[in-house]
């Protein structure tokens, strides 16, 4: 069989590109290595749909960003994800500090970022309360937002696949073969995939798979950042995502509102070489509280109840989008680092024209199914609400997550919409991600996971082969 | 909404005895809910002796300590229990709601009963560096993986911290052919009963070390080995003294945490260090008529204290019914 697009690689630019292509008739494929979606550099993305701000200006990065700012929130109405928007504060401490702000707010009025303005201290005490009182002033763009990144991924996976993308999970590229013009052989883990047009989304291995293709002009380097999460009931710690001046390499120490209500603080920034260390350290943390508490003192070593490390895809300064001229009908989309997430709807669209000037037919669908039902999860719906839901469906009263609040039916909707191991289960609902690190539910969501997917409960993951929980059923043999 | 005299949150030991005891101290309308499927809590998991020397004078395991107080429980009509019962909120007012499959309840009580008892501190609280494999639990989890489940959780252990469930564990788990490799306390004593120390660990020959750490953990989908550094006064890494040991399994027990987060939601005092509510009197809290038992007051040893707290928690409950009317 022939496709006419298979894309690389299923994280936020990987799923973007396929649900926008999937309102065409085409015949797509979208490949990933793990076992699920976005379990690369997606999965720890912190959440924040960036106003366009903090870009050097005439950057892609900067240009797609503002854009996707705009395409998001459609997204988020479609789709059925939330998309609160908070807006940003870049906060100066210093008189050299309110120059550099007073830069930004030029360079990003000049990318078309809406309404930025500097806000002064008694604005700041009155809006952010726990933010430091040595704070001057603050850049102030209300447009920013936050999401929940890996839903953004699932839910753009989900409305792919309902229009016709195949979606092949646990399917690693081990080789692509040119057959001609326009033509591709890529094999693959779970056999070959013949393809017209070929999109290069491959994260951390796009310099990887570009070289199998015949182009080797860029590297990407992993840059790694340890990322802190606070306990929900401090959800209240702030109003905005709170940025410092951003450095050369990085936008800085945050502390980021979430849509999960927990706050998180980070990240570092970490050139290193190995592309699967994830690994967190003592120096991390001690750099990611120093810093974060330069901004919101009053945040608590005690009140971090988990963390994690995250690699951005470096690959120059800006992102590389381009079609590959000496390899015709390939499609390189790497280096996407922060924006990413922000920008992937807007690459979406950019990698579509740059098919369509490249030959490929985008003929519209007569049904296209454009929306997907919200997904329901108790801990962001008033108690009104959650009883009229349990009343129809008991399993919402049953409550499986304790410090989440996750009902038996949010964990086997995500099951029944694609989660396939348990970090699966906890990046759609939560569930196990509070304070006790899934001390008490975690018995009980491997049951599910083991009923719902008919397997033995020996069998379930952690997040794919290999991390399988337990060793033994000593009461089942 | 419905109301009640006292409402008592959680149906393990420190539940049971408070509602036996406001009972035989006068009360007569009890409701007890329970988030479980059961009564008797984190008893049911602890299959092995030592429970009830001190309150029965004799030697129990958890469920035959639970068993005598489910009886006198269910013995009792005025004694309400409702399982499968979570509680979502809590207001100021005592006014609780809580959720069941099929139902969502709304209940005020004028006296409050919280035995919610206690949860294990988390590797991410002691911050452990290193990958997040599978692989790595809480003891507690460990515990009910193999004893309530019938799963065993790895075969080669390294245990993080001389708590008593995890000394427990480094036993449960020898006795199922897994091979403790070691205990790490970073402490220089053990945090766990003497006694304990003895019968699962020197009987074993279970190497523990003392005044050691994780230094990080390895392993990309499942744990595959840890390395180990011997720690100063100050708790700072002795240079030079590091060494790796192979394992599939980290439990981790590093000490216990009252879970007061409902009290904390109607807006009680807590004790920032110790998560234990503020309070003048054994078991009072900040808001009149919200009493604390069991280990979501204070961390006990023993479940025999945890009886004899929560019965003094049923009486002054019934006590401060009494002073309304």
């Amino acid at each position: 069989m022939l496709y006419d697009v298979v894309i690389i690689g299923g994280g936020i630019v990987g799923t973007s590109i396929a649900r926008e292509l999937s309102r065409y008739n085409l015949r797509i494929a979208l490949l990933e290595k793990e076992t699920e979606l976005a379990f690369g550099v997606s999965k720890s993305n912190s959440g924040i749909i960036h106003p366009g701000t903090q870009n050097p200006p005439g950057s892609l990065k900067g240009c797609l960003c503002v854009q996707g700012n705009t395409l998001m929130r459609k997204l988020s109405k479609e789709l059925g994800f939330d998309f609160k928007e908070v807006g940003e504060l870049i906060v100066a401490f210093t008189e050299e500090e309110i120059a550099r702000l007073r830069q930004l707010k030029k360079e990003a009025e000049a990318l078309g970022v809406p309404r930025t303005r500097i806000v002064d201290g008694r604005w700041l005490k009155a809006h952010e309360p726990n933010l430091s009182g040595k704070a001057l002033v603050a850049l102030y763009a209300p447009t920013a937002g936050i999401v929940s990144p890996y839903r953004v991924a699932y839910d753009l996976a989900e409305n792919a696949g309902r229009n016709g993308v195949e979606i092949r999970t646990h399917t690693r590229v081990e080789g692509i073969a040119p057959a001609g013009l326009f033509q591709f052989e890529v094999a693959t883990s779970s056999g070959i995939f013949k393809t017209r047009y070929l999109i290069n989304s491959a994260g951390l291995h796009a310099d990887d798979v570009a070289r199998m293709a015949g182009i080797d002009d860029f590297t990407v380097r992993p840059r790694k950042g340890e990322e802190f999460l606070l306990d929900k009931k401090r959800h209240y710690l702030t109003n905005h995502v709170i940025f410092p001046l951003p450095t050369k390499i990085s936008k800085g120490v945050l502390v980021i509102k979430t849509s999960d209500g927990n706050p998180m603080i980070g990240p570092t920034a970490e050139d290193i070489s190995d592309k699967e260390d994830l690994s967190t350290s003592d120096a991390g943390l001690a750099k990611v509280l120093t810093e974060a508490r330069k901004l919101v003192p009053s945040i608590d070593e005690n009140d971090i109840i988990a963390y994690f490390a995250g690699l951005r895809p470096v690959a120059g300064d800006d992102f590389i989008i381009r079609h590959e001229d000496k390899v015709p009908g390939l499609v390189t989309v790497a280096g996407i680092q922060s924006p990413g997430l922000t920008s992937a709807p807007a690459i979406a669209l950019m990698v579509a024209g740059i098919l369509k000037k490249k030959g490929l037919a985008l003929k519209k669908k007569l049904l296209f199914h454009k929306k997907r039902k919200h997904a329901i999860h108790l801990f962001e719906i008033p108690l009104s609400r959650t009883k009229k839901l349990i009343k129809k469906d008991a399993g919402y009263g049953e409550i499986v997550c304790r410090c989440e609040m996750v009902s038996a039916k949010e964990v086997r909707d995500a099951i029944c919409h694609g989660a396939k191991t348990m970090d699966g289960i906890k990046f759609r609902t939560r569930a196990q991600a509070g304070r006790c690190h899934g001390s008490f539910c975690t018995t009980r969501i491997m049951k599910i996971l083991a009923e719902e997917t008919k397997k033995q409960v020996t069998e379930v993951t952690k997040r794919g082969r290999g991390s399988e929980l337990v060793k033994e059923d000593r009461a089942n043999g | 909404m419905v109301s009640r005299d006292l409402v008592i949150v959680g149906g393990g030991p420190a539940g049971m005895a408070a509602a036996v005891s406001a009972y035989e101290n006068g009360v007569k309308d009890i409701l007890v809910l329970e988030r479980d499927q059961y009564l008797g809590g984190i008893l049911n998991q602890c299959v092995h002796t030592g429970f009830g020397l001190e309150y029965f004078k004799e030697i129990l395991t958890g469920p035959e300590y639970a068993e005598r107080f489910i009886e006198k429980v269910t013995r009792v009509p005025e004694i309400e229990v409702s399982l499968k019962s979570f509680v979502v909120h809590l207001a100021k007012d005592k006014t609780l709601t809580y959720i069941k499959p099929g139902k969502l309840e709304t209940v005020r009580p004028k006296a409050l009963i919280m035995a919610t008892g206690c949860r294990e501190k988390t590797r991410e609280m002691v911050h452990i560096p290193g990958t997040r494999p599978a692989g790595i639990f809480s003891a507690g989890l460990a515990q009910k993986l193999i004893n309530i489940e019938g799963l065993l959780p790895g075969k080669e252990v390294v245990i993080v911290g001389s708590g008593d469930i995890g000394l427990i564990m480094a036993r449960r788990f020898t006795l199922e052919g897994a091979k403790v490799n070691a205990v790490v306390e970073i402490q220089k004593q053990s945090r766990g009963l003497l006694r304990n120390v003895v019968q699962c660990l020197e009987d074993f020959e279970i190497p523990l070390y003392f005044s050691h750490k994780i230094a990080k953990i390895y392993g990309k989908d499942r744990v595959e080995m840890v390395d180990i550094v011997k720690v100063d006064e100050q708790f700072n890494e002795v240079a030079g003294s590091q060494f790796r040991i192979a394992c599939d399994t980290i439990l981790v027990s590093v000490g216990l945490i009252p879970e007061n987060e409902l009290i904390e939601m109607a807006g009680v005092e807590l004790d920032k260090n110790t998560n234990s509510p503020v309070s003048d009197e054994v078991n009072e809290t900040s808001i009149p008529g919200i009493f604390v038992c069991g280990n979501s007051f204070k961390v006990y040893d023993l479940v025999d204290s945890v009886t004899k707290d929560s019965v003094i928690a049923g009486r002054i409950a019934a006590e401060y019914l009494r002073s309304l009317k």
